[in-house]
């Protein structure tokens, strides 16, 4: 570190730190309206507006008119390259490496 | 309106006075998620750490660690 004062005090931990860590990483994302993706992150802002590569986008179709809230069916679709607008984005997690 | 000593009149003084503390945060669908703070921005986006995911109570989901996006956050609560 070049820096005579040590850590930065201009720049303290903030939450998108973390998802600075997970670019070219594997990343879960669970979006609004039961969906929810996996793939590696290329790109993200601070809208969290995210670039994913090799994506699998699994939806989840919940019944409605049935009294428990039982998942219907499972939905998935797979995508080479996706642009996520963020205000979609309700969490972003580092996927454990298999 | 006098402060005083109490620091906490900033909600955002609340925020920063509870980081690295066990904290329950709960959406607007009703998700609910538990976990270690690990910080907060203006935007009201959190990063937690060991994080457990309750759908209608459930646990559903773990994560060791997550960012959650501000507009989603219902409330903050700090676990005792």
């Amino acid at each position: 570190m070049s820096s005579p004062e040590g850590d930065a005090p201009s720049r303290p931990d903030e939450p998108l730190d973390l998802v600075r860590l997970c670019l070219d990483e594997i990343v879960f994302v669970k979006l609004r309206g039961d969906r929810q993706l996996s793939g590696r992150l290329h790109a993200y802002d601070s809208h969290c507006n995210l670039v994913l590569g090799d994506v699998t986008e699994t939806i989840f179709v919940v019944d409605e008119e049935d009294d428990d809230d039982e998942v219907k069916a499972i939905t998935r679709s797979h995508s080479e390259m996706l642009f996520v607008r963020g205000d979609s984005v309700v969490l972003i997690s580092p996927k454990p490496q298999g | 309106m006098e402060n005083g000593d109490n620091e906490a009149r900033d909600p955002s003084g609340f925020l920063t006075a509870i980081i690295g503390a066990p904290v329950t945060v709960k959406l607007n669908s009703g998700v609910v998620y538990k976990g270690e703070l690990q910080s907060v921005d203006g935007y009201m986006n959190i990063a937690l750490e060991q994080t457990k995911e309750y759908v209608d109570g459930r646990l559903h989901h773990t994560f060791g660690d997550a960012f959650i996006r501000g507009n989603n956050v219902m409330y903050i609560s700090a676990d005792s």
